[in-house]
């Protein structure tokens, strides 16, 4: 099977669907110049991972008409759960089928001028800000063929601005629910937090299409200002049909932290791709990933810390367990430029085999071009060890449970960081279904 | 009759083809505690193991029965349901998981599905048997012997013989790199058990712990068989006299089966 280069939406269709959004005309030329460019450039090329014969270009992309959600209690089930009902107070967006269906903020966050709403809006009353961040300081638009076309076609997304010496201490929330089988998702999630600021972001990705095909192809920037402080959680649940290319991209300035918890929890096959530069001096990054692989899916998931400041930190931790008969690579990518000096890149990479048939390939990658720095990796492919089964069955517990247990502690470190009590005991429990 | 009976009978066991036990036989009823000593490398700790059904360990011969029902054809956990409980020399350290998960998880498996332990009891009983073998509570949230030092991880497995409350107990060198204190901590908690419903099997090559835990029964450990039994004196002359005198009286020059640890 060759990939078909011609693009499922053209032209007109772009210049109408931004015409029907109001969107300022610099949004209109710069999807117009992605749609270009993605007649041209090649698909991206994640390292020991083959995707040339993955869906990319079977989905719908016309949104249907969204009924806004009136109250939290009208909710499907699959969706309450990543959902604090008890707080009436909260930070938290939901959208469904790429259009904002319910939003909801605290006065601490009206009062203190931050912005938090999806993308649409945000390009009509912030325009400018937008244009200020939209594909540019964290990801180009002409890497390759997915982010041109992600730029073609955004088609949902929010926008989180912090103003400077803003602290937020309640977290904020995004549900992008994707109800509608084949639509697909072009997310475009911008967070930026002004000097000094600090805010802890989480959102959930979910979809139940085990069977349609569409494709996500989504983008994240994340910019921290000097001496601000980002948390950043998600878990990305999409169903089996989903093909995922998703592109989590932060940076960092002077004195400022980027920190990622990551739950690649997807059923499909999944690009998953996480680079943080750490631009300024004193800067540091902890990228947590963790992931179940079932079934027959593939998967890539590649971490970067790319160090330019002085003194920078960095730590990457990917934890995977595999079964039945899927793959997945783990490449951890430590890289210091010259003149990064005092710098510290760390990482570690653990996949625990649960089937002879599964696959798990970590690759550690140091790339080094400065002399006074520090370094480290880890990592490892193995199976459950006989002998901490053998010590927790020899309490009566069974060789399921024993399974269970270990396998749950294997995730634990990336679990239990994740910043949303609701957000973490739904990523157990989404764990707890894929292992079992 | 009150508790359970463990018999073993002409019991031989391989590892890795190498035959370390030679037909060892013994009996612990309920209320009982027998002390197994002898020197190092003489097969102690594989019977232990082998009991509890260690992945490593073969059967080659003989049986062991707890209230008459064969162990052997039991797994694992199915032995620790039969009422068998192995403190290890050397537990696992099991990242990710919570000492009192573990302890939960362990005493549900106890207990039949829809009964589990109320939370607030589990914590009540966890506290007070924690109090009693002088831990620290916060040892309770740290995941599961790991970074304990030695003497931690042997508090914690009577920590945990004390909550599952097994019918019989197996202390595999319970008392192996403790300082007197934490030796008379152990202790305390293995005599709080004492009971007509539990037996025990101490294995130990000091006489230490035996000054702590009166042993009803001590028999003597060489070349993979019981070579000696009697009651607590003959605990008291291996302290005083070592073992030659036993090797000289039974005719053995090299007491070891197996290598040195």
């Amino acid at each position: 099977m060759t990939v078909d280069t011609k693009l499922p939406y053209e032209k007109d269709y772009v210049n109408e669907f931004s015409n029907n959004r109001n969107e300022p005309d610099w949004m209109k030329s710069l999807r117009l110049r992605g749609l270009e460019l993605a007649e041209t450039l090649e698909m991206p090329k994640p390292d020991k991972t083959n995707i040339t014969k993955w869906n990319f270009s079977e989905f719908k992309h016309e949104l249907p008409q969204v009924e806004q959600i009136q109250s939290l209690d009208e909710l499907p089930e699959e969706i309450k759960v990543f959902v604090d009902l008890e707080n009436t107070k909260q930070n938290l967006l939901i959208q469904k089928n790429q259009t904002i269906a319910y939003r909801s903020t605290t006065s601490e966050l009206e009062e203190k001028g931050v912005i938090f709403t999806d993308l649409q809006t945000a390009l009509e009353k912030h325009g400018d800000l937008v244009q200020r961040y939209f594909m540019k300081d964290a990801v180009s638009i002409d890497e390759h063929r997915l982010t041109a076309l992600h730029t073609a076609l955004v088609n949902g997304g929010a926008f989180v601005y912090v103003p400077k010496n803003v602290v937020i201490e309640d977290p904020i929330q995004t549900i992008y629910w994707q109800e509608d089988a084949t639509l697909a998702s072009f997310n475009h999630v911008i967070v930026v937090a002004e000097e000094n600021s600090s805010l802890t972001y989480v959102e959930n990705y979910i979809s139940a299409n085990q069977e349609e095909e569409t494709v996500a192809n989504i983008i994240t920037e994340v910019i921290a200002h000097d001496n601000a402080k980002v948390s950043y959680g998600a878990v990305d649940n999409f169903a089996a049909g989903t093909t995922v290319y998703s592109n989590r991209r932060g940076v960092a300035y002077r004195d400022a932290t980027i920190d990622w918890a990551l739950g690649g929890m997807n059923d499909g096959n999944s690009v998953a791709e996480n680079i943080t530069h750490l631009m300024g001096d004193n800067s540091n990054s902890n990228a947590k990933t963790v992931t179940v692989g079932r079934g027959k899916q593939s998967q890539n998931f590649t971490t970067q810390i790319r160090h330019f400041g002085k003194n920078s930190e960095a730590y990457i931790l990917q934890h995977g367990v595999m079964k039945e008969r899927a793959s997945s690579v783990f490449n951890g990518i430590g890289k210091i430029e010259h003149g990064a000096s005092k710098s510290n890149a760390e990482q570690e990479s653990r996949v625990l085999m649960l089937s002879k048939d599964a696959r798990g390939d970590a690759n550690p990658i140091l790339l080094i071009d400065e002399d006074d720095v520090e370094a480290g990796h880890a990592a490892s492919v193995g199976r459950v060890d006989p002998i901490q089964l053998y010590y927790l069955m020899s309490r009566g517990i069974s060789e399921k449970e024993a399974e269970r247990l270990i396998i749950h502690g294997f995730l634990a470190p990336v679990v239990n960081e994740m910043p949303i009590e609701t957000v973490k005991n739904q990523l157990t429990q989404v764990i707890e279904g894929k292992v079992n | 009759m009150a508790g359970s009976t463990l018999e073993i009978k002409n019991l031989h066991v391989e590892i890795e083809g190498e035959e370390i036990l030679k037909g060892v036989n013994l009996t612990i009823k309920g209320g009982e505690f027998h002390a197994i000593m002898g020197p190092n490398g003489t097969g102690k700790s594989t019977l232990a193991s082998a009991i509890m059904g260690h992945p490593k360990y073969e059967i080659t011969e003989g049986s062991i029965l707890m209230d008459g029902e064969d162990v052997l054809e039991m797994e694992v956990d199915e032995r620790a349901k039969a009422g068998l409980f192995l403190a290890m020399q050397y537990p696992s350290e099991i990242s990710g998981v919570t000492t009192s998960d573990f302890l939960r998880s362990s005493i549900n498996a106890h207990r039949e599905e829809g009964d589990e332990i109320p939370l607030m009891k589990f914590i009540k009983e966890m506290d007070a048997a924690m109090d009693y073998l002088e831990m620290d509570k916060n040892m309770a949230q740290r995941y599961l012997n790991e970074g304990f030092s030695g003497g931690e991880k042997k508090r914690n497995e009577i920590l945990q013989l004390m909550m599952i409350k097994p019918e019989i107990g197996i202390l595999d060198e319970i008392d192996s790199g403790l300082d007197i204190d934490a030796l008379k901590v152990v202790a305390k908690g293995i005599n709080k058990l004492r009971s007509e419903n539990f037996g025990c099997l101490i294995i130990t090559h000091y006489q230490r712990l035996l000054n702590y835990v009166t042993p009803d029964h001590v028999h003597i450990m060489m070349q993979g068989k019981v070579v000696k039994s009697g009651g607590p004196e003959l605990a008291q002359r291996l302290e005083a006299e070592g073992y030659e005198w036993v090797k000289d009286e039974l005719g053995i020059e090299d007491e070891t089966v197996e290598q040195k640890a």
